[in-house]
């Protein structure tokens, strides 16, 4: 991890922090932000580990713990919900025999819920890292999961 | 029937959003120029008597909230800011995410207008993590504006400077509050501030702020294009101008679409979504999202505006509006918004906390057994209005609007 990379990006400023707690979390390869991450920002932002992992804690899309390489993040709003939204849901975890915030053995998959992802229009959706899948039915999810398994 | 009238996504779709020079062609940043040559105080006032109010969900004035943050009493005032609420997370609103899609450098163009109106030079954009979109094609579209000089130093050889840097959310819905939007811009946790004082006061490191949502931003360009009057004449006399809805649920053309205020429910329901999937009848729209209200088919034909809605006790909001089909249970979405304000709440009051767990809780018991829904009701309405009058912030206070509107419009069917 490039943590020289992000002294030359932001500034020592507390402000600074989300930002900064995003960059680290996106360049580890098991998308969290580990107790050394913390104490080096704790560090370069000269404050206390504690409010650092206030922050980190405090923010659903921050997480302490190791996470899959896939982060699926299942839309959960009422809208999403009244269309089918908890069907899909309970599709992911049947195909990949995980509950809700778990990951699979091979580090592939961490599944989550979200709140509102602002796609309303063609719900059910849900993402899995940058990307966003809308229209879901469990033969989409059986499709999406397994381009990426392949 | 109704057609579209587009003001925020008037360039929606005619340019490339990662390529300023198709905006420049179609004329963009003329206005920025055209404001930064005019006296900030006249652009207070022409956005003032446009009467343009906040279109993030309260509808407070803008030309106010940039009186109150120019005229900001501070001695050791070292820098005013502007901030751009882009923490769009209202259950059923997307309607920011389509602006900063397909038109991101109208909102850089309507920052810039409004930073020089109050003399601030440095602006951020507070940006929801999940719109990955959306940060990107701001990313770009910043970087080329400053390439072309429209930010930056002595922009349009006015002397005038501005940088717009863009802030990262992290998955909470209640910082798009803007009192906590400041506490998480600063790098805390999202906590709300007490209020007063508000931020055109103290706001940002206890700066004077202009705060204002996206599509709020978007309406400025126009004004400075077209006109007081011209923008008088759109909408309503108390709410001029246009607003996009976002509508969702069950109809068969769920989108976005911007229409004059004062347009109806049914027009925009039957018009232009094309009415209700698979010709089921109408049961209920839920206005503004989650901290919205719900009505029936007797108010289809009010005008939406912020302030007739409220006379048949409903709220404009965010724009959003979730429609429900004859067969969907009031029951199930209250549960779905309820549990969704429990998951919300920060914690960091009393009220807010006990108070939405107990909500969801009474829910809870009722949801297996067949208990009397309309006593249900009530208990859920007393606990939500002491919510409404001890919260800190507004989520505390919201679960109160969608519960007294099913009182009002579907106590026999809860």
């Amino acid at each position: 991890m490039e943590r020289s990379n992000i002294s030359s990006k932001f500034a020592p400023e507390l402000h600074n922090m989300l930002n900064i707690l995003h960059e680290l979390q996106n360049d580890n390869l098991q998308n969290y932000l580990s107790s050394e991450d913390l104490k080096w920002v704790a560090n370069y932002l000269n404050t206390t580990y504690s409010s650092v992992y206030g922050v980190a804690k405090y923010y659903s899309m921050f997480s302490l713990t190791p996470r899959g390489k896939y982060i699926i993040r299942v839309c959960k709003s009422p809208l999403c919900k009244m269309i089918d939204g908890e069907h899909i849901i309970k599709c992911i975890k049947e195909k990949l025999k995980i509950g809700i915030g778990d990951t699979t053995n091979d580090s592939l998959f961490t599944l989550e819920t979200s709140e509102c992802l602002g796609h309303c229009a063609q719900a059910p959706v849900m993402m899995i890292n940058d990307k966003v899948y809308k229209n879901l039915n469990a033969q989409k999810i059986d499709k999406i999961l397994k381009s990426i398994i392949k | 029937m109704i057609a579209e009238t587009r003001i925020a996504l008037k360039n929606a779709g005619k340019y490339k959003p990662e390529d300023i020079s198709t905006y420049i062609d179609l004329g963009g940043y003329k206005n920025a120029e055209k404001a930064l040559k005019s006296k900030p105080e006249d652009i207070i006032n022409w956005i003032d008597e446009a009467k343009l109010r906040g279109r993030g969900g309260a509808g407070f004035s803008t030309g106010q909230k940039k009186r109150f943050t120019n005229e900001a009493i501070c001695d050791k005032c070292l820098q005013k800011y502007v901030i751009c609420n882009a923490d769009e997370g209202e259950p059923g609103t997307f309607k920011d995410r389509i602006i900063m899609e397909m038109d991101p450098h109208l909102l850089i163009e309507g920052m810039l207008i409004a930073a020089y109106a109050i003399g601030a030079t440095k602006a951020y954009i507070y940006i929801r993590g999940e719109y990955t979109q959306s940060i990107s094609k701001l990313h770009i579209a910043l970087k080329q504006a400053k390439e072309k000089g429209f930010l930056g130093k002595n922009i349009f050889n006015t002397g005038f400077f501005l940088d717009i840097e863009i802030k990262l959310g992290a998955g909470s819905y209640l910082c798009g509050e803007e009192l906590t939007l400041l506490e998480s811009l600063e790098g805390k946790r999202g906590y709300p501030r007490i209020k007063p004082p508000f931020p055109a006061e103290k706001g940002l490191f206890g700066m004077p702020t202009l705060i204002n949502n996206v599509e709020t931003f978007a309406h400025i360009p126009y004004i400075i294009e077209h006109g007081v009057e011209h923008y008088r004449s759109i909408g309503t006399e108390n709410t001029p101008g246009t607003k996009i809805f976002t509508i969702s649920g069950d109809v068969k053309k769920a989108g976005y679409y911007e229409t004059s205020l004062g347009v109806t429910l049914r027009e925009l329901i039957y018009d232009l979504a094309g009415g209700i999937k698979q010709d089921k009848k109408f049961k209920a729209a839920i206005l503004g999202g989650a901290a919205g209200t719900f009505v029936d088919h007797t108010v289809l034909d009010t005008p939406m505006g912020y302030d007739l809605l409220k006379e048949r006790g409903a709220v404009l909001g965010s724009g959003a509006i979730m429609v429900l089909a004859d067969d969907r249970s009031i029951f199930e979405m209250t549960y779905s918004i309820l549990d969704f304000f429990k998951h919300e709440s920060c914690g960091k009051c009393v009220p807010c906390r006990v108070g939405t767990t107990q909500l969801l809780l009474l829910m809870n018991q009722a949801k297996h057994t067949k208990s009397d829904r309309i006593e249900l009701l009530n208990k859920l309405l007393a606990e939500a209005e002491y919510m409404d009058q001890t919260s800190l912030c507004p989520l505390g206070q919201s679960p109160i609007l969608p519960l007294k509107s099913i009182k009002q419009y579907f106590e026999s069917q809860f």
